[in-house]
């Protein structure tokens, strides 16, 4: 090799253990990546010509860049609770390099300007950020946006998340010309005929705390019928947002069984918490879907473990202190996620639970970059986009939120003692976050 | 933070001793003669939604004892402005509130309160959560009437769902191992209602829930509170309402209460509400001597 073909525009992660579900790797490997992609992936010591840099990973568990398939960064519009700035460093360190942000903000992103918006650099967004269109012009669910050139203009898909698509006309619609596009509609499942005025899980102690409870019924019968739908229909792709109850996972498997595409995400606090869990009011665990009961949380953490779950997302959901600290049926629904979703992942389905690392780093990659089919991303392949995250399974550490790089400190999870941790995001070869 | 010591947020987390010694408390209570426990003090009262019984013996309890009220009601304060709950409970801190009287139509409102603000909060009435004034109230009547709640049954009527006394009369009640029976339509008084406190069990069935009752205590079904559940009222009165015939199948000597306000010819008859066993108006006037050793209480005086 002549000087002039060394390894320029490189980074040698060297000495770490590579997990690559796609791969099928789960091993001692370095990784060589050039130019923003995966030059080489070799045993170790194995890779020959110099690097630029090197990062030593000796300890550590290598694998693809991150994928959260769920955040609300806030823009446009509504910058007091997050920017894509802020929203994107605490990705970052939260071993994010890629994310998908819904549109419900002010305005709805609804039009191929407000996607490309997005994109701009003056956005300072630190990783990847992927637009999600609204399905519905204002995200009213009366006309259907412009799928074809949402589609064209590189959104990875459409939801009127927070907003859900009631109308059975108008879902089968989506799903039809969604389906023509290859265009996943993400749907947050809730009959909202049904919540009104709910704040929390109804059950015993929605009951005991006098606030008035969302019914499982209310999540089940939407997903019952988008995945009869999604049955029906051609190449339809519906995709379940943050499901939280054993009866619409009940439906979702049927789909899976009839070999309809529907895929679907869960949470790390629907698979850490439960209703029983909130004190005092505290609006830090207000979130909706709400907390469920325990049989909710273990037929979440069965389908973990048993593969039926095709992503963990965190639905980052910042919020002002002046949103949250009030009533607690008044105050604004959900929380911050980016920062404790795989220590809380390690913590609460590898190490208590036994899921395996590997299923655990395919939740936070190839399984969500199969979802809204990020090519190039979810897998360390030779030729694969250079997005990699660095993680320390066996770190003890305890977050603390006042100490997070988002805007809000809207956590049920401060204070928390945590084992496994971030320790570094590479986004296009270069080092975004190294904590 | 923690709530200020002498606060009342509930009754679910109260010792059963802190609440004998309450009631042990308002038995020495005469409104018209009562010493200067509450001398120089600021009660505020915070009344976010209306309020006739509660409000005003809250306001005889604490004028009697010598303290000063001020009433803050939403319409016609910040409030109505869009003032925030804590911006008003800092306000009216900084005005020099020694105790704060919150009534709220969101459940755990006065915790929010406790939280953040450095005076006694007492609850009275949070939403759809509890009303731990009457529920000392209403404990108060009962051994007055019954001299003990050893081997007593209660039974509660009504629309249980949207019932803060219900909530805080369950928790109450069954700290001192009452057997309490919820009775009503599945809308009104759901099944998971059982599991709020041990002994406590739902039924269907009016003569279920009256059979060797020793006190009968009846809710208002709360119109304003339904968000679209349908009840057949016509359908309520013909299984539910209490009459002198339905009042027959209870203990001969039981008592009937009614945390008010009453909707005569709907939950009851005015021959109920009227008659020798109704004790509607001795629970009123107790209202007064619990409210004066709730005060106390929240002002260290209670001794």
């Amino acid at each position: 090799m002549t000087s002039s073909e060394k390894n320029r525009n490189t980074l040698l992660i060297k000495g770490g253990h590579l997990i690559d579900p796609v791969a099928r790797i789960d091993a001692p490997m370095d990784v060589l990546l050039k130019d923003g992609r995966v030059a080489e992936v070799a045993l170790p010591n194995k890779i020959k010509g110099g690097a630029d840099e090197k990062f030593d990973a000796r300890g550590l568990i290598v694998a693809p860049g991150f994928i959260d398939l769920h955040v609300h960064l806030r823009e446009p519009g509504q910058t007091h609770k997050e920017t894509i700035a802020t929203g994107t460093a605490a990705a970052a360190a939260g071993g994010f390099t890629s994310v998908c942000t819904m549109p419900n903000t002010a305005p709805v992103v609804d039009s191929v300007e407000w996607v490309e918006w997005l994109r701009q650099p003056e956005r300072g967004a630190v990783v990847n950020v992927f637009a999600i269109a609204a399905a519905t012009r204002a995200s009213l669910g009366t006309t259907l946006s412009d799928f074809r050139a949402l589609h064209s203009a590189g959104a990875v898909a459409v939801s009127d998340d927070g907003r859900p698509i009631l109308d059975d006309g108008m879902m089968r619609e989506a799903l039809v010309l969604g389906g023509e596009l290859n265009f996943p509609v993400v749907q947050h499942a809730e009959d909202t005929r049904m919540t009104e005025n709910c704040s929390m899980h109804a059950g015993a102690r929605s009951f005991r705390l006098g606030l008035r409870g969302m019914t499982a019924a209310a999540e089940a019968s939407i997903v019952e019928r988008d995945v009869q739908l999604a049955m029906q229909i051609p190449n339809a792709r519906l995709h379940v947002a943050h499901l939280s109850t054993a009866d619409a996972l009940k439906s979702v498997r049927r789909g899976k069984r009839a070999k309809a595409r529907v895929t679907f995400e869960v949470t790390p606090h629907h698979f850490t918490l439960t209703d029983e869990d909130m004190r005092d009011y505290d609006s830090n665990y207000k979130m909706n879907p709400p907390l469920r009961s325990t049989a909710d949380r273990e037929a979440v953490l069965a389908a973990l473990a048993d593969g039926t779950v095709d992503a963990i997302a965190t639905d980052h959901a910042p919020h002002a202190a002046h949103e949250k600290e009030m009533e607690f049926e008044r105050a604004a629904f959900g929380i911050a996620g980016l920062e404790t979703a795989l220590a809380l992942a390690i913590t609460r389905l590898h190490r208590e639970k036994h899921i395996p690392l590997v299923r655990i780093v395919e939740l936070f990659t190839a399984g969500p970059a199969r979802c809204f089919d990020l090519r190039g991303r979810g897998s360390l392949v030779r030729g694969s986009i250079a997005d990699v995250t660095v993680l320390d399974p066996k770190k003890k550490w305890t977050f603390d939120a006042a100490k997070s790089q988002s805007k809000s400190r809207n956590t049920p999870f401060d204070g928390w003692q945590l084992t496994g941790k971030v320790v570094a995001a590479i986004v296009g070869g270069k080092v975004v976050y190294s904590g | 933070m923690n709530p200020a010591r002498g606060s009342l947020l509930g009754i679910e987390h109260l010792e059963a001793a802190e609440v004998l010694k309450m009631l042990k408390f308002a038995r020495r209570m005469n409104p018209d003669k009562a010493r200067p426990l509450l001398k120089g003090k600021r009660v505020l009262l915070l009344f976010y939604e209306a309020s006739t019984r509660t409000r005003s013996s809250f306001e005889i309890a604490a004028k009697s004892m010598g303290a000063h009220t001020v009433l803050i009601q939403s319409a016609g304060s910040s409030i109505e402005k869009g003032e925030s709950l804590l911006d008003t409970g800092y306000t009216v801190r900084a005005v020099g509130a020694d105790v704060i009287v919150i009534r709220h139509p969101n459940a755990g409102a006065p915790y929010i309160m406790a939280q953040h603000i450095d005076v006694p909060v007492i609850n009275a009435g949070d939403g759809l959560h509890e009303h731990p004034s009457q529920a000392l109230l209403d404990a108060y009547t009962i051994l007055r009437n019954k001299k003990t709640f050893k081997g007593l049954q209660v039974a509660i009527v009504g629309d249980i769902f949207h019932s803060r006394v219900a909530r805080s009369a369950c928790h109450l009640l069954s700290k001192f191992g009452v057997k309490i029976i919820l009775c009503g339509p599945p809308e009104l008084a759901p099944e998971v209602a059982a599991t709020l406190a041990p002994g406590v069990r739902v039924t269907r069935h009016i003569e279920d829930a009256l059979r060797g009752t020793d006190v009968v205590m009846l809710l208002r079904v709360q119109k304003e509170r339904l968000a679209g559940l349908m009840i057949d009222l016509p359908e309520y009165i013909a299984r539910y309402q209490m009459t002198p015939a339905r009042l027959k199948m209870a203990k001969k000597d039981a008592i009937v209460m009614h945390p008010g306000p009453i909707i005569r010819g709907l939950e009851l008859t005015s021959e109920v509400a009227d008659g020798e066993r109704s004790r509607i108006l001795e629970e009123v006037h107790n209202g007064v001597l619990t409210r004066m050793a709730i005060l106390a209480r929240a002002m260290g005086k209670m001794r």
